[in-house]
């Protein structure tokens, strides 16, 4: 009898430790959390559905900004399109090079590794080098680009790399590849030195033939977390792409051939203050993001299996 | 070592033994495979000296182009201010200055608030975000991968989520929240939101997901506490996770410029003072390369510490489990 209430009472004295530290090692990041991130996103829902201008007191009108969106908006029209297929393009491409690369890196012994590891994070370390691509596809004959190919004799006039509506798509899309490879090239690097050494071994003798078998049955199973995080990344990436393409092509660029959704979201909330209005664009941007990653979720669960 | 060993028949029967155990030679002594020349060691499968030489090299390739903008960016830095503007254009500079350089720093020392107020300030508020971000993300994702309670499913997913709401939408209300906080023109509305990062969680939950719970479980039986298990267990396993972490938000606050909380001139930042330096236009264009070259320091250094580092825990660390 005495010993059962003992029990329980240490029983009962571990459940209250486990909750203490549980408060204590989460306490602080979901306080924060929810303070500066989760209360920020529910305030921004709730004006999307008022015409909150920033001076005056918001009133309340429903799903008029929403109605007005796709109803009413053709740039919007526009702007859901070429988001689209930027993402469409770069997103599943810059993806699949931060890991080719990252796994190839990875391959090589330490010293050169950091150096190219260097050499291909560079693009993320300053957020500077963006506006140097403006200067490389500068529109007139001192923009780098056309300076050589003038020097070569390919063309005579400069090209006008930047509203010229031929080359505009294929320049951007060559800029957020090149910009692509930061956060979730890194990710990966830092994922493969984690991989468990020992499964190769494993793997070696339990009838791995290839490299590729190597790298589907091991590899790409114990990376799993950091292949989520590079999916949310390149999600958030490419379609809240904008500030490279202000950078060297401007805002609003020629006929809106790269108005980007985040575009007519800075538009609408930085320019014309008609923050009801920009909520509900970032709202439907949001829903957009979180079927996408709902569909890379469902493949990358698969791998491996 | 196993290509100097020719005939594995003759082997006496114990090392034999031991060979199949490891799978390199099959029960009659025939080698499975043979350690080809290679350029780096390495116990794995499939691996020649060509298919080396052509990763390095197509490697390089793109290490050049990823590099290219730097390139140029340093490149510019030393030219005298006519050769910039030269037509054609040279990448590379034909008579190497230090004027740029030696310009800014004639620049910073006229500045009404001093300079090295500014790298304080920089310098602080780099030191003490960072480590507000790796430790409360990763005392976070410890429980939110390892342990059970409820409503642990769901805070995972609002995590994940929430990184995909654009910024401009909350920057409303997140400006409002400082405002009633009387945050407004303090250090506080840059360090404190550093706690809460839902991308540092996501980032470091996705290495505790896959550190063997068996450890966890052996430090907790030979009577670990859980600070002990999450300071000297999980942390010194997870290094590459912080480590990696640790270069994000070094490079992001380093190159925190202009913020729309902190009007005060005493509490701005050396990102700051500088881009103001490069907005004076075309005259300050070789100054403004060597401003950029010059913010590149510290988040190069970091990377530079942290990917030795990481390279040096995996080979003292060895095998996880």
């Amino acid at each position: 009898m005495k010993q059962k209430a003992m029990k329980s009472q240490s029983l009962a004295r571990a459940n209250r430790q486990r909750r203490l530290s549980l408060l204590v090692f989460m306490g602080p990041f979901m306080i924060a959390f929810f303070v500066f991130t989760i209360l920020p996103v529910i305030v921004s829902l709730v004006i999307s559905l008022t015409n909150f201008n920033m001076l005056e007191f918001p009133q309340f009108v429903g799903l008029d900004n929403y109605a007005k969106l796709f109803l009413n908006d053709g740039v919007f029209a526009t702007a859901v399109q070429n988001t689209f297929i930027l993402a469409l393009i770069t997103g599943p491409i810059g993806y699949f090079l931060c890991f080719a690369f990252a796994w190839l890196i990875n391959e090589i012994p330490p010293k050169p590794r950091a150096f190219l590891t260097l050499l291909f994070y560079a693009p993320a370390l300053s957020g500077g080098f963006g506006a140097v691509w403006s200067l490389l596809f500068s529109n007139d004959s001192y923009g780098y680009f056309n300076a050589w190919l003038q020097e070569f004799g390919i063309i005579t006039e400069p090209i006008r790399w930047t509203v010229d509506t031929d080359y505009m798509f294929a320049v951007c899309v060559i800029i957020i590849l090149w910009q692509s490879l930061g956060t979730t090239f890194l990710t990966f690097i830092a994922g493969l030195q984690t991989v468990n050494k020992s499964l190769y071994e494993a793997g070696a003798v339990d009838g791995i033939r290839n490299r590729w078998q190597e790298l589907y049955f091991i590899t790409l199973p114990e990376m799993r977390g950091q292949l989520m995080f590079g999916a949310v990344m390149s999600i958030s990436g490419t379609f809240g792409i904008d500030g490279v393409i202000t950078a060297v092509f401007g805002m609003p660029t020629q006929e809106y051939k790269l108005h980007t959704i985040m575009h007519h979201l800075h538009d609408y909330a930085n320019v014309r203050y008609e923050m009801g209005y920009a909520c509900a664009i970032a709202t439907i941007l949001f829903i957009i993001s979180v079927i996408a990653n709902k569909l890379i979720q469902f493949v990358l669960n698969r791998i491996g299996k | 070592m196993l290509s100097k060993v020719k005939d594995y028949s003759s082997l006496p029967e114990k090392k034999k033994q031991k060979l199949i155990k490891k799978g390199k030679i099959d029960a009659d002594g025939n080698v499975i495979y043979h350690k080809k020349r290679r350029m780096f060691k390495s116990k794995r499968v499939n691996r020649s000296f060509a298919g080396d030489l052509f990763l390095i090299l197509f490697l390089l390739i793109g290490g050049v182009f990823m590099a290219f903008p730097m390139i140029y960016a340093i490149s510019n830095s030393f030219k005298p201010l006519h050769e910039i503007w030269l037509f054609p254009p040279n990448l590379i500079v034909r008579n190497p200055t230090m004027d740029n350089y030696k310009d800014l720093v004639t620049i910073l020392s006229n500045s009404t608030v001093p300079f090295t107020k500014y790298l304080f300030n920089t310098i602080f508020i780099t030191i003490v975000g960072t480590v507000f971000n790796v430790i409360s993300a990763s005392m976070c994702a410890y429980p939110l991968s390892k342990s059970k309670f409820k409503g642990k499913h769901f805070l995972n997913q609002i995590i994940i989520l929430s990184l995909m709401f654009a910024a401009p939408a909350k920057a409303v209300a997140n400006y409002l929240i400082m405002a009633g906080l009387g945050w407004i023109d303090t250090w506080l509305c840059l360090l404190i939101p550093a706690l809460g990062s839902s991308f540092a969680l996501y980032l470091i939950r996705g290495f505790v997901d896959t550190f063997p719970d068996i450890v966890l479980e052996a430090a907790r039986i030979d009577g670990a506490g859980e600070f002990r298990i999450f300071f000297q267990v999980l942390m010194p396993n997870m290094k590459p996770a912080w480590m990696t972490l640790v270069v994000f938000s070094v490079r992001d606050f380093w190159n925190q410029g202009a913020s729309i909380y902190i009007y005060r001139e005493e509490l701005k930042t050396l990102a700051y003072a500088l881009s103001q330096i490069a907005a004076e236009g075309i005259a300050r264009a070789g100054v403004s390369m060597a401003i950029q070259i010059i913010m590149l320091i510290v988040p190069v250094g970091t990377f530079l510490v942290t990917q030795s580092n990481i390279i040096e825990t995996m080979a003292t660390s060895g095998m996880k489990d």
